[in-house]
Order: C-alpha cells, then structure tokens, then sequence
C-alpha cells in the first residue's frame, strides 16, 4: 500500500515537473537541445520508476507506530525550529536547548539531558568558534 | 619511471608539518566515525567537508583531512564487528563472522590486532595499485568526448545499486531525484531561469552539501530518534580486550588469504557497481570455498575469516578511488561524498586534473600512504582508547553530530533557509529509507546532475541535433551495453546473491545495510 501511495505521489510529482519543464523561458542565448530537453528526459524516467512502483509495489515497510512517528514529527519540527532560531537568539542559546530535547527524547533524564545540552553547545562554541575562528549565529547577546 | 618521480614530488607536499597533523587527526577521527555505530565514513566525510571548508584549508589540506577520514572510517568499522558483533559501517558487516567468536573466546585482542594488520596490507597494496592504474585510465579517459561521458554517467547510475540491488525502479527513481533536484537554478549552457519559480534563493541551485548532510546525518539521528536508540554501544565488560599482540605464526601462514583478498577487493573496488561491501564478501566467500569447504572453522573464530574481509574491504577503500579520481564517477556511496569534496574545492576530477594540478593528485596519493602508516600505529598500542569511544551513549552522541552538522552548514553559507532546506531533506531521507529507495542515488544525481547534462549538450552541439551521436563511437556503445548489463543482471540474480549474504549472516542488519547503501 505505502509503495502504491509513493508511486501515486511519484506521478504527480512527475507531472508538476514536466508542467515545471514546459514554462521554463527560452534566453537570448541558444543551443540545439535548449534549457528543456534533459528535464523532458529525467521526468520521463520518473513517470516511468513511478509507475511501475505503483503497479509492481513491495512488501510493505515497517512503519513506526502512530507514538514514535510523532516523535519523529516532533524532532523534525524542533530542528526546523533550532534553524529559525539561529539567526534570531544566537548559537549558544539555541543550542542548548535543541540538544536538551533530542537527548532527552532519546532517553536521556531532564536533568542530564539539560547538562548535555549546555555542555554540548559550550564545548562547540569553544573549540569551533574559539580555537578554530568558525563563525557561528549571533544573537542578541552576541554569541 | 614518471610514476616515481610523481609520487616523490608527492611525497614533498605531503610531508609538511601542517599537513601530517592534519593526516593525523583525520585518521583519527575516522577511526572514531568508523568504529561508531551509525556513523559510517559517508556520514563522516559528510559532516566534516562544510567545516574544513569554512575553515579556509586549501585543497591540498582539505583532500589530505577528508580522506584521512574515509581510510580511517574503514579500519574502525571492525572495532565494532569484533567487539559488539554490530558492524560500524557496512563494508564491515563480515568482520562479524569470526570477529566476534574470537572476542567470545577471549582473544579479542589478537583478533583486533590481526584485522589491524590486514587492514594495513588491503589498503597499502591498493594504494599502489591506484598509483599504479589510475594514469593508465587517465589515457583511455583523454579518449572520451562529451558522447562517451554522457554514458559513462549513464553507466554509473545504472551499476550503483551493485548485484545486491533489490528493486531496480526504485534506484532509477534515486536518480531521477537526484537529476532533477540538480537541475534547479540558473541553466549553465543559456543562463534561462529553471524550476525557481521566482524564489530568489533558488537561483543558484540547491548546494549539492546542504543535501547530503541532510539526507546522511540528519535522516539518522531520526532513525535512532525513531527507534530510541538511545543506549550506548557497548557494556562496559565487553571493551576488555585480552592481549595484543597478533600471533606471528598465524600472519606468516595467511599470506595467501592477504594476496587474494587484496586482489578481490581492489578489483571490487575499481569496477563500476560493486564496492567496499561487496570486496570484503567476496574475499571471505573466496576464502571460505579454498580454505573450509566442510565449514568446520569459518564463523567460528577463524583468524583467516577476519584477515580475509578487512584486507578486501580496505583494498576495495583503495580501488574505489581509481574510477573517482581519473573519470570523475564514483561507484559507492562514499565516493560520491568525496566527489562532492572536489566538487567544493572547484576541482573537476578526471584526465585533467592529473595533467593540470598533478601536486593536488600525488599530494593526496602520498597522503593516503602516509595515513597508512599512522593508522596501522592508531590501531596496534591505541585500539583499546578506540574501544572505549563504544561506551559512549547514543543519546549524547547523536545530538552532538545533528549540532555539528548545522555548526558546518550554517556556517557555509550563513541561511536559515539553507539550514531549513538540510531539515527537510533530513526528513526526506528518512521517509525514502523507509520506503526502501536508496539514498546514494539521489545524491550522485544531485552532484553529477549538470554536468551529465552539459555533456549531451556538447554532444548534440556537435552533430547538430542527431541524437544518434549518443551511440556513435564502439567506445560509447561499449559502456551502454555495461550500463544495461549492469543495470538489467541485479533484476535475476540480485535476489540470490542477497539470499547468500543473508544466509551467512542471519540478521537484520544485512536488510537495513542493504538498504542504506554504502
């Protein structure tokens, strides 16, 4: 079931791309082939890959129970977030925090996933930042 | 002999001070990657190209780091194997075998020590065979028009999946990914505007490392979120080691299991679609027809069973760099990712790159020697600090790689929509490895996406429009019939070579491994 859905997605996907393909603009400059023939090429393959993965589908995969694919929504969510949060409160602070919750969803105790997460961000500040000259994100607090 | 004189001036740029640290440290770190479970040297290198580059290391410097790892990473995946019957990486898999009925019988120590050295003669003989062929390819490689490269890419995505493949679709479509995500951005034969929809952080593309740090490192730190992996590797009993030191008597009556697994592996190595994993299989099936028929020691802690898939497998580390470094096409998933440390460095791979930046390519080859000999001094005295990294919990370890991969990608190119775009594709990559679709695909499709495209062009360019010149010379008809060979033989015997490696190794792993890809 999940190989026939994928499959299905895989077809739309091919069709966004040859619809994609078909808008892109031609430039003042030419060759032969032009800006759409290897994506005609690439979509086609996908189209073909797709179908036959929707026709043909595998036994089907074993797939994380309803708890731990919210886990696995939720961690995705907190990097997405830990990424917005960068540039906004800085390294240091961000950083505690995205180690805090993915050592503690992991099966670390509240409290020594808190001591991972500023260990963690501490001992990269240090050895990236300030031996190494890497430039991390800087908050408010200027680190 | 040019050869020779190549390798001293080789020898010349390698042998500086900052350059053996860096050796150094590389080999250390990828013993550490490879003895990881979870951290395989794809993940390793991965990780480490956004930071060295951001460093400011030249190219010299940086190859000289980033392969240090790659070797390294093939020598750690044993520790593991032995120790904890759990392979580090895949190529390490059949180490398992008789590693850890060794360790079960107290001689830890002496299995370690032996797969050292085994390790040691893989990847010093295949470091000569490189020097040795590489140039040789490089002549046939001047031979190549764009027609024949187009094929070659075509061949290289066709053979990846190796015998072992299980689903050829589902490979296809990797690539297909990979192509299409490649093709985003400014076209570079006409400057027109392709799939950016406006989006103005498009119009360069997608960077070809946000996607292969997140498709590798982050899509396993949800793997072991997934399964709360959370526990560290190793009980602390089980790092006891016994004695060191390997039983001369037992290398001197090897030599032969050494010779042939170093051929095997090398050569797994070098063709198109076989690889690092498949190297150390065979060497061991091999071993085990010659030397076992009955099966009466092998898998039950013979040292043979150990000498025999370490030298392949690091033989095969040696050989895959010969297809990557004179025709630019990587045949394994980690290949792909030092490609990709080429590719950042602005070095195109291939005939040109040893005509016009020779010290680049000796510097590296000296390097790989020289990391040799500090990994086989990393191995001996050292194991047992190696041993103890295992008793570091996963749930202190993954965060760490999740923070320094964002630490290298935000650090490279200073976005948060860069570092959204590596979650997404980290995400990505987990769904697609549970669907079964391989990752390595897309990722060589994402790095060869343009300049696969390039190469039809020119070709077309040339016969004006006949896309007939695509089959023109024996030459390129040569590789496409490889490439249908390669692509069509998995679909009937995959199943059954699969079956064998399953059979020898009875567990879950070998699907998951498989699945993975190297």
């Amino acid at each position: 079931m999940s190989d026939r859905i994928f499959g299905l997605f895989g077809l739309a996907l091919a069709g966004f791309y040859f619809w994609a393909t078909s808008i892109i603009p031609d430039s003042f400059m030419v060759d032969v082939v032009g800006p759409r023939a290897f994506p005609y090429i690439v979509g086609t393959v996908l189209a073909i890959c797709s179908l036959y993965i929707l026709l043909r589908p595998d036994a089907e995969p074993d797939w994380p129970s309803l708890r731990n694919f919210i886990e696995i929504i939720f961690a995705t969510a907190v990097m997405f977030l830990y990424a917005w949060a960068l540039s906004r409160i800085g390294f240091v602070i961000a950083t505690v925090f995205a180690t805090f919750y993915l050592t503690w969803r992991l099966g670390s105790k509240p409290l020594g996933a808190l001591i991972t997460g500023v260990a963690t961000s501490a001992g990269i500040y240090v050895v990236f930042h300030l031996i190494l000259g890497l430039s991390l994100a800087k908050g408010p607090l200027g680190f | 002999m040019d050869i020779f004189s190549n390798l001293a001036d080789g020898f010349a740029v390698a042998f500086t001070a900052k350059h053996l640290l860096l050796a150094l440290l590389g080999c250390f770190l990828g013993t550490l990657m490879g003895a990881l479970p979870g951290l395989g040297p794809a993940n390793g290198v991965a990780i480490l190209i956004p930071i060295a580059f951001t460093l400011g290391l030249g190219p010299v410097a940086s190859l000289i780091l980033l392969t240090s790892v790659y070797y390294g990473a093939m020598y750690g995946g044993r520790i593991s194997s032995i120790l904890l019957n759990i392979p580090g990486d895949e190529p390490a898999m059949m180490t398992c075998l008789d590693g850890y009925p060794m360790a079960q019988q107290g001689k830890a120590g002496e299995a370690l020590a032996l797969s050292g050295i085994a390790s040691f003669v893989g990847s010093f003989f295949a470091t000569w065979g490189l020097v040795l062929i590489a140039p040789q390819l490089v002549k046939i490689a001047l031979l190549f028009g764009p027609a024949e490269y187009f094929a070659l890419f075509t061949m290289a995505f066709a053979t990846l999946g190796g015998v072992t493949a299980s689903n050829q679709a589902k490979s296809a479509l990797a690539a297909a990914l990979g192509l299409g995500i490649a093709m985003i951005g400014s076209d570079s034969q006409t400057g027109s505007e392709r799939f950016t929809f406006g989006h103005i952080h498009l119009y360069d593309g997608i960077d070809f490392l946000i996607a292969i740090v997140g498709l590798f490192a982050i899509s396993e730190v949800l793997i072991f979120i997934e399964h709360h992996r959370g526990g560290s590797a190793a009980q602390s009993g089980a790092a006891k080691i016994g004695k060191l030191m390997p039983d001369f008597r037992t290398l001197t009556r090897s030599y032969g299991t050494m010779i042939r697994s170093t051929i095997i592996g090398f050569l797994s190595g070098v063709l198109p679609g076989a690889g690092a994993s498949l190297g150390s299989f065979l060497s061991y099936s091999v071993e085990k027809n010659t030397l076992d028929r009955e099966g009466k020691t092998f898998g039950k802690g013979d040292p043979r069973g150990i000498i025999a898939p370490e030298c392949g497998n690091n033989a095969a580390a040696g050989g895959a760099l010969v297809p990557m470094l004179s025709l630019g096409v990587p045949g394994s998933g980690t290949t792909a990712v030092l490609l990709a440390v080429l590719l950042q460095l602005n070095i195109t791979p291939g005939p040109l790159l040893f005509r016009n930046n020779p010290d680049i390519v000796w510097g590296l080859i000296a390097a790989l020697f020289i990391a040799n000999f500090m990994l086989l001094a990393l191995n001996l005295p050292m194991v047992g600090l190696f041993t103890r990294v295992l008793l570091v919990p996963t749930r202190i370890l993954m965060p760490v790689v999740a923070m320094i991969s964002f630490v290298g990608i935000y650090g490279l190119t200073g976005s948060t929509f860069d570092v959204m775009l590596m979650v997404g594709f980290g995400f990505a990559g987990w769904l697609l490895r549970k669907l079964g679709i391989p990752l390595v695909p897309v990722i060589l499709g994402i790095l060869l996406g343009n300049e696969m495209e390039v190469n039809m062009r020119r070709a077309l360019q040339i016969s004006d429009g006949d896309w007939s010149i695509l089959l023109g010379s024996p030459l390129a008809i040569g590789i496409w019939a490889i490439a249908v060979a390669g692509f069509v033989l998995p679909i009937f015997f995959g199943k059954k070579v699969k079956k064998q490696m399953q059979a020898e190794h009875s567990e879950e792993e070998v699907e998951e491994v498989v699945k993975g890809g190297d």
